[in-house]
């Protein structure tokens, strides 16, 4: 448990006044996810803590530097979870780059996504000013959606200190049934039961299983399991768990690794190497060599969006955008922002 | 400039514009008479009314675009509006600026039932999408109490709630894409077809933003399979703060009720003699709890509930046996404002949130606060989520008490600040509350929110003095209200 705003808002505001950038980082967790950022670190793993936690408001309140686990353990206590199911990517995981990166995990078609979840936070702007949008209850429509902005949008906007996020109970139970189809089969299948009110809290197709998790009360998931058929899988937790740390074998290629979104029902795309799918047909992780263009091309027109979650070379991580579309972001940048003092270049060269 | 000459620069402006809007649209699509200005003179928020310069109803998208470049051009702020439901005020009119209403764009361009979503106009109402969903089975699950009259360009406007929200989210929570038209005239969209998008979050900062950012042409909204059954709990109680806490107890247990609304005595009195829902009369409060899902969940569930109400001192709890029962325990909760519209010449309806935990006390003082003003309250909330609707019934023939009555529903929103709630949860700031934004957020935050508004609008022509005040308005506003002879802006010199 630490407080140490001010003096990030001291190195805020002095690298304002010198004009350099500053790299915003806590435990390195997710240095991998974006394009490298020249800049003085600025540390914020050491504002940490939990503030206020709720069970019964489903409101969690900690500093960013607080680690994921913490966090989670914290509400499991209460028999509440993130229900954006968040991977970690490393124990040391913190909130706020959680947030700020907006990762969700296998519930995310099925309940939200972290910026979903998101009631308020408190940041530091490119001004070194401290700020404070949303709040902590449900529903709150005062001033423009700051908060959630700031979720996806790398740490170019501003240094989150604060989060707070809206939580879930956790199911009774929990069931994971497995079934061999094809790919193609297996998007009809994901979207065929999303058409249905089922008990799904997350799908993945590897290419030859199908499986599909169910929660709710032990009464739901047997009628559910008549619908779906399919064969019980035990140790379900892990399994999962794997897949959204990418342990499973599938991400174990040192090839690049892309993660396209799109409409969950889009037949499978004909493009050289490995799949997996997700969120019912919506994420698909790719495995491939083939061309950065020939990817974002094929994903364009399906109107989706291609990331090159991991890979190096001269390529842009986050899919490019319309001009004017590039504009209004480049604006915004300016208006969080206007030295670019923040990660610049992390997510676009031009914010 | 004398007061005559600046009549004189209006008119000639709204000569010109008038003359360019008719170059553009069909006659009949550019209102300017006093008698066809009328009928859009306010929103739902009827106290505060003005006269636009101009009504353009446009219904393709290019004319959208062609009527904003030329406001743009002409320095002519630009109000969209969509069914003017809106309870604060936001599609109220600029008295020297264009009203833009999107009742014209009122098709619903595609239901696709395999990825569960519809691709609607703006000015389509909230209820006709579920209704063309629901030959699918499918529906979309936000449902202001207004969904057979507004827009849904105005609840993403607005970010509107619902009653089903606790479980199924905000409108920001269901819509997938947005085309928006920009200020320059330029045709933006917003998400995709994914569950999200490469950059900035914009389809959260659109949502909500009541007009300040962009006009929505076009919005995508996701659909979802209407559950297997639904069932409502109807309890009642001898004192609110045990409804409260029963509030707190059903969600403890770890349910997530898919609607938990809560009536005091006042609303529950004047929702019986509307419409006879058989409402427990003379409660201190009912709660009704929806509980849904599959069937074998809501079996389990209404069980559990109705223990919990038992044991967190109900003194009556009914279960809707059948869809007829059900609807008719929500018919008094859906009929509450108009009901409470029968005993009182007018009613003001206020819209904070407050974090549950203080209801007792934010109940208390505005019962105490309702003596000092003399004005009764009839409370209608979203129990659920902590979104109150305390309704000021007053009289606006009597002199002086509107005024009276909002600086009453002022003290309200300011108490549910204090408390650590919000002035708003879902009927947006609009021009009604735009001074209690001064008590939530500071000179900085209001400050960014204002470049925020300068990176999508530079010259402030969408929908402007709404929703987010002038460091200038607050320091007004602030000094009517000297706490311990302290500004509340003692920064404000600096600015
Ligand atoms: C009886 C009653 C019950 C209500 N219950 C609820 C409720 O349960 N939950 C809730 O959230 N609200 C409720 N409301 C408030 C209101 O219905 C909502 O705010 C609704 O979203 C407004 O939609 P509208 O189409 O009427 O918008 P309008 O009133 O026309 O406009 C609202 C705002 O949106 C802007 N706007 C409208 N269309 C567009 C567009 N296409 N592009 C850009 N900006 C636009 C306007 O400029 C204005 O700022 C209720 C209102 C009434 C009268």
């Amino acid at each position: 448990m630490a407080d140490i705003s001010e003096q990030l808002q001291q190195q805020v505001r002095s690298a304002v006044d010198s004009r350099r950038p500053l790299s915003i980082h806590a435990r390195k967790t997710k240095s991998f996810y974006g394009h490298p950022v020249e800049g003085t670190p600025l540390d914020v793993s050491g504002h940490n803590g939990i503030l206020h936690y709720e069970p019964t408001e489903l409101v969690i309140t900690a500093r960013a530097g607080t680690p994921l686990p913490v966090i989670e353990q914290t509400l499991a206590e209460e028999g509440q979870m993130l229900a954006f199911e968040p991977p970690h990517f490393g124990e040391a995981a913190t909130l706020g780059g959680t947030i700020a990166c907006n990762l969700s995990g296998p519930r995310r078609a099925y309940a939200g996504a972290a910026r979903d979840f998101v009631l308020g936070c408190k940041l530091i702007n490119g001004q070194g000013e401290i700020l404070q949008f949303g709040g902590e209850v449900m529903k709150n429509v005062a001033g423009y959606d700051v908060s959630r902005l700031m979720a996806g949008a790398l740490g170019t906007l501003g240094v989150l200190l604060e989060v707070s996020l809206k939580v879930l109970p956790r199911a009774e139970s929990e069931q994971t049934v497995v079934l061999e189809t094809s790919d193609a089969e297996a998007i009809e299948r994901m979207n065929g039961w999303a058409r249905k009110p089922l008990p799904i809290t997350a799908t993945c197709y590897d290419g030859a299983s199908l499986y599909v998790r169910l929660a709710g009360t032990q009464s739901t998931i047997r009628a559910a399991r008549k619908v779906i058929g399919g064969e019980e899988m035990p140790p379900t937790r892990t399994w999962w768990n794997k897949l959204k740390e990418q342990q499973h074998a599938f991400f174990s290629s040192s090839k690049p690794l892309w993660r396209l979104s799109l409409a969950s029902n889009t037949p499978p795309i004909k493009l050289d190497g490995k799949w997996l799918y997700e969120w019912g047909g919506a994420q698909r992780w790719l495995v491939s060599e083939e061309p950065a263009e020939r990817i974002r091309r094929a994903v364009e027109k399906v109107d989706g969006h291609a990331t090159l979650y991991r890979g190096a070379g001269n390529i842009e991580v986050f899919h490019p955008l319309p001009e004017a579309m590039m504009k209004v972001q480049r604006n915004l940048k300016q208006a969080f922002d206007p030295e670019r003092i923040f990660n610049p270049g992390r997510m676009y060269k031009q914010i | 400039m004398s007061t005559t000459a600046k009549q004189s620069t209006a008119s000639t402006t709204r000569e010109i514009l008038i003359r360019r809007f008719k170059a553009l649209l069909p006659a009949e699509q550019v209102l300017s008479s006093a008698e066809d200005l009328h009928p859009y003179e306010c929103d739902g928020l009827s106290a505060y009314r003005k006269l636009p310069l101009a009504v353009v109803l446009p219904d393709t998208i290019e004319q959208v675009q062609k009527i904003v470049e030329l406001c743009a051009e002409l320095d002519v702020p630009v109000v969209a509006r969509g069914a003017g439901t809106g309870l604060s005020g936001g599609a109220l009119p600029h008295d020297q600026g264009v009203l833009l209403s999107l009742a014209r764009f009122n098709r619903i361009l595609q239901v696709d039932p395999q990825q569960r979503v519809a691709r609607v106009q703006p000015g389509v109402r909230n209820l006709a999408i579920s209704e063309a969903a629901a030959p699918f089975g499918l529906y979309y699950a936000p449902d202001p109490s207004s969904q057979i009259a507004c827009s849904i360009g105005g609840n993403v406007a607005e970010n509107a709630g619902g009653v089903h929200c606790l479980k199924y989210g905000l409108t920001v929570h269901n819509i997938q894409q947005l085309k928006v038209v920009t200020i320059d005239g330029e045709l933006l969209t917003i998400g995709g077809s994914g569950l999200d998008a490469a950059g900035y979050d914009l389809l959260a900062l659109m949502t909500g933003s009541e007009g300040m950012l962009g006009v929505i042409v076009e919005v995508t909204v996701k659909l979802l399979p209407k559950p297997e059954r639904a069932q409502v709990i109807l309890a009642a109680f001898d004192d609110v703060v045990n409804a409260g806490q029963a509030v707190g107890n059903i969600i403890s247990a770890g349910i997530i009720p898919a609607g938990l609304e809560m009536m005091d005595k006042l609303a529950i009195q004047a929702a019986e003699d509307f419409v006879h829902a058989g409402y427990p009369v003379g409660a201190a409060a009912i709660l009704l709890c929806e509980l849904d899902g599959t069937n074998e969940e809501v079996s389990a569930h209404v069980y559990q509930v109705r223990e919990i109400l038992n044991q967190s001192g109900a003194t009556e709890v009914r279960t809707a046996d059948s869809e007829a029962e059900r609807m008719n325990f929500w018919k008094g909760r859906k009929a509450a404002f108009p009901a409470v519209g029968r005993i009182s010449p007018d009613y003001y309806c206020m819209d904070g949130t407050i974090p549950r935990k203080h209801l007792p006390e934010v109940l208390r003082k505005m019962a105490d606060m309702s003596k000092e003003y003399d004005l009764p309250v009839a409370n209608v909330f979203h129990a659920g989520d902590g979104n109150l609707h305390p309704l000021i019934l007053y009289d606006a023939n009597k002199p002086g008490e509107l005024e009276r009555t909002e600086e009453f529903g002022g003290k309200i929103l300011e108490l549910c600040v204090e408390v650590g709630g919000t002035i708003t949860g879902e009927h947006g700031v609009g021009m009604e509350k735009i001074n209690q934004m001064c008590v939530q957020f500071d000179a900085l935050e209001l400050t960014q929110f204002h470049a925020i508004k300068n990176a999508l609008d530079p010259k402030g022509l969408l929908n402007p003095g709404k929703a987010v005040p002038t460091l200038h308005r607050c320091a007004e506003f602030g000094a009517m209200h000297v706490h311990h002879g302290e500004l509340p802006f003692p920064e404000l010199d600096r600015f």
